[in-house]
């Protein structure tokens, strides 16, 4: 009993969609919550955000982008395949209120994380402004989504190959010196990209939220392996999160606890061999 | 001193009979079981020593009352399987409490022969276990006698020890059962927790198997809360809810260096190491640190689970780290007894102030300080006070927080209906679970706070009663 992989598509350069059917997880997510897969039998647990949903055809859509064992096993499922698990909806919910208006900044894949909050924000009324920015042109996703969804939309790349040459947080500073108002800042991607937003919003007192994305296997607050710091405190991203106080989080923390088992995903992608098919 | 008085060799009885076992020194590399089991000979031979007490005592020491001398009888007269039918009166999973209940503070504390103080107790638990072993391996279990379909719907939440006998009472009582669990796999702390050296999760599979042939449906990825909420299982039609979500949430000392990478719950160790099978990595996707040398800071089972594991993954030294004496340790005693033979080392009266790590935030060093016994506590066990002056560091590369679990808090959080006392566990009531929200009831470590197999597994029964009742009425 797994769940069917509907529709897979390539948004960018080792950066997929995929619709899954879950009616039950469709019907009842809501912005900013994840679920938690297993491709098959011997997988590894992972999460992964849900980026959209269509109770009525009782599927949600998840965004990915491949970078070990268990994305590449995923990419490699065909559409009408199965993986064998997929739990969720996990997570607390975005706190959705108006709070006049919003900034939504998206690095790389967490574009994909951010869409559905950046919406939900829309949808209560906010005015949003939306940055995205990858490394390059060819890494962009959502820039049509973000676009409709967006009241303005600046898209930035590392290396000027698409419309603004600079990094999110580049253009973010630009906005706040042409004295454009900003209520809350949201901001999800790359950890240094996080960080660096986290420091521009700091000094001018804006109130800024991350989605932090430690190593996670239960998702239900049993093993305390997604554990973060948050003002000097643990919090248990799974059950406490996935969204923080960006002013609040050790990254430095962060980042070393995602580089626990180097060697391992290393082993596991290199011995990856795709099905023929 | 006290020399014991040997009795005569006429009256020479039988002693207690040894379990053929995996040597120590071969067991610590594999992950398979410890104990082989009896072989009827060795079973019917250990079922001779029972004396057939008049008014047993072991009953009253089992807390949920397995007819003792009666599967003891059956098995001295080598109908193995009526044996285990007779367990299973009163206790659904003898196969696992054969292998994990504490016997010695249970059953065969009041066993007659030991009482004396000249013999030891009569083998209860590895007689369980035995009887058990042979129904699954050479009978089968039998489908029993159903009743006729109620129509009424039952949901419960986890399918651990409680959940899974509260399913099996209510769908031979004509209910139909829903277990909703969170994992991608059936069992709660049986699957997850404690390792396959201790329970083979074949046993527990075939535990969940038996379920599904009687007929009870098992959604398994659906954490109750998050997929869907008690309220929402009402309006679906469930007449009666049963909760059973257990103590999962892991307890961390709060001391600095706690979240170096290296650190783990023992939830996250052993789930790692048992549910996704880690050890088998890379054949298996999911990794685990082996360390070198590995301390475990607890003296539960959990902790001593911990440290075997540790020594299994290839440590070279696995130590337990424990704050009170050998006499207060909450193990098991043949847990505490496997580990000392397979060379795991106890630091006793020892408490944790400090984890060490390097500059690429892994561990290094465990920083510890001497404990000497004050006076007892609430517990009524001596209250460990530090030594001044005794702190002392030990070399590590791996720490396994093992000082216990607290009530896992999706329920109580979602549905704020379900009163919970101050520890977080949910407030039900004794002989029947019925919580302070109507129509659910709730049982195991949910409630009791991190106890036992057996107990779990008795408040799934009596709610199972309880929900009956109510159903019918
Ligand atoms: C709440 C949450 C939401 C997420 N949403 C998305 C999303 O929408 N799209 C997306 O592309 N990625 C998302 N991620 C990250 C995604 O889970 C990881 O990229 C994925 O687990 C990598 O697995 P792998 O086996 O392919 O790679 P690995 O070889 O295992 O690891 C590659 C990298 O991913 C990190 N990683 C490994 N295992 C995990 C794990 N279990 N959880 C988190 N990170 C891990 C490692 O630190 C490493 O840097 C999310 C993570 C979290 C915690
Ligand atoms: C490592 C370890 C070793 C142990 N050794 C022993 C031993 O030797 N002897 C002994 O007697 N006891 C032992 N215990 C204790 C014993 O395992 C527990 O007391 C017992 O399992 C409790 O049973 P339970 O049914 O209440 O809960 P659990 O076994 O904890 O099962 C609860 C289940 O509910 C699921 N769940 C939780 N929340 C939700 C939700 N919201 N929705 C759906 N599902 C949910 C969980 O995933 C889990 O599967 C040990 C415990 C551990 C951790
Ligand atoms: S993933 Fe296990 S506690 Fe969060």
């Amino acid at each position: 009993m797994g769940n069917k992989i509907i529709k897979k598509e390539n948004l960018a350069k080792e950066v997929v969609r995929m619709v899954v059917e879950a009616p039950e997880i469709a019907a009842k997510r809501k912005p900013g919550q994840f679920i938690i897969l297993r491709v098959n039998e011997n997988g590894e647990r992972i999460p992964l955000t849900i980026s959209d949903a269509d109770p009525g055809a009782g599927t949600i859509t998840l965004i990915f982008q491949v970078v070990g064992k268990t994305t590449m096993l995923l990419r490699d499922v065909p559409e009408g395949g199965e993986i064998s698990d997929l739990a969720g909806p996990l997570g607390n919910p975005t706190h959705v209120d108006k709070y006049g208006v919003v900034c939504a900044i998206g690095g790389g894949v967490g574009t994909a994380v951010i869409y559905p909050i950046a919406k939900a924000l829309k949808e209560a009324g906010n005015q949003l402004i939306s940055i995205i920015g990858s490394r390059n042109k060819d890494l962009l996703i959502l820039t049509k989504e973000m676009g409709q969804i967006s009241d303005r939309l600046l898209v930035c790349t590392d290396d000027g190959s698409y419309q603004i040459h600079g990094f999110v947080t580049d253009v973010l500073k630009h906005l706040l010196e042409e004295g454009v108002h900003i209520d809350i800042v949201y901001a999800i991607g790359p950890l240094p990209m996080m960080r660096a937003v986290c420091e521009v919003t700091r000094a001018k007192g804006i109130k800024t939220i991350v989605s932090l994305n430690p190593i996670m296997i239960d998702g239900t607050g049993m093993c305390g392996g997604c554990r973060v710091g948050v003002g000097g405190e643990s919090k248990f991203t799974c059950v406490h999160g996935p969204e923080f106080d960006g002013h609040q989080v050790d990254f430095d923390l962060l980042a070393k606890r995602l580089r626990v088992y180097p060697s391992e995903e290393e082993k596991a992608r290199s011995s990856y061999q795709p099905k023929p098919k | 001193m006290n020399e014991e008085i040997k009795p005569s060799p006429s009256k020479v009885k039988t002693p207690r009979q040894k379990m053929p076992e995996q040597d120590a020194s071969a067991r610590t590399r594999n992950f398979q079981e410890v104990p082989f089991g009896y072989t009827p000979e060795l079973a019917v031979r250990e079922a001779s020593r029972c004396v057939q007490c008049k008014k047993p005592k072991c009953i009253e020491g089992c807390p949920v009352n397995v007819s003792i001398p009666a599967f003891i009888k059956l098995i001295k007269e080598e109908k193995f399987t009526e044996a285990a039918r007779k367990i299973k009166e009163e206790n659904s999973l003898p196969a696992v409490c054969g292998r994990v209940c504490p016997q010695e503070e249970q059953c065969e504390s009041f066993c007659i022969l030991g009482a004396k103080g000249k013999d030891q107790p009569v083998a209860i638990g590895n007689l369980e276990r035995f009887a058990a072993d042979w129904e699954r391996e050479h009978e089968g279990f039998i489908i029993p006698e159903m009743a006729k379909p109620t129509g009424k719907k039952v949901a419960i939440v986890g399918s651990g020890p409680a959940g899974l006998t509260a399913a099996g009472d209510l769908i031979r009582r004509g209910h139909e059962v829903t277990i909703f669990e969170a994992l991608h796999k059936a069992g709660g702390v049986l699957v997850y927790g404690i390792p396959e050296f201790r329970l083979p999760k074949a046993i527990v599979q075939a535990e969940v198997d038996y379920l599904k042939k009687l007929g009870v449906r098992v959604f398994l990825n659906r954490i109750v809360g998050r997929s869907v909420t008690i309220p929402e299982l009402f309006a679906q039609g469930y007449g009666a809810v049963f909760v059973g979500s257990g103590a999962g949430a892991p307890q961390f000392m709060n001391i600095p260096g706690e979240n170096l990478n290296g650190v783990f719950s023992a939830n996250e160790y052993l789930t790692r190491s048992n549910l996704m099978k880690a050890y088998a990595f890379p054949d298996y996707d999911t990794p685990i640190i082996r360390g070198t040398r590995v301390a475990t800071i607890g003296g539960g089972n959990v902790a001593m689970d911990s440290a075997r594991t540790a020594l299994r993954l290839g440590a070279e030294t696995s130590a337990i780290i424990y704050r009170r004496s050998r006499t207060e340790m909450p193990a098991r005693a043949a847990e505490v007894h496997h580990a000392e033979e397979e060379g795991i080392k106890f630091e006793l009266l020892t408490l944790p102030v400090r984890i060490v790590g390097n500059d690429k935030g892994f561990v290094q060093a465990l920083e510890c300080v001497r404990m000497e016994l004050g006076e007892p506590d609430e517990s009524g066990r001596r209250r460990p006070v530090r030594v001044p002056g005794s702190e002392f560091t030990i070399e590590v590369d791996t720490v396994v927080v093992a000082i216990g679990n607290l009530p896992n808090p999706l329920i109580p959080d979602s549905t704020p209906e379900i009163k919970t006392s101050p520890r977080g566990t949910i407030i039900a009531e004794t002989d029947t679970g019925l919580t302070s929200m109507p129509g659910v009831f709730a049982g195991g470590d949910i409630v009791t706070g991190a106890a036992t197999v057996i107990l779990a597994m008795g408040a799934g029964k009596a709610s199972a009663r309880a929900i009956d009742r109510m159903l019918k009425q």
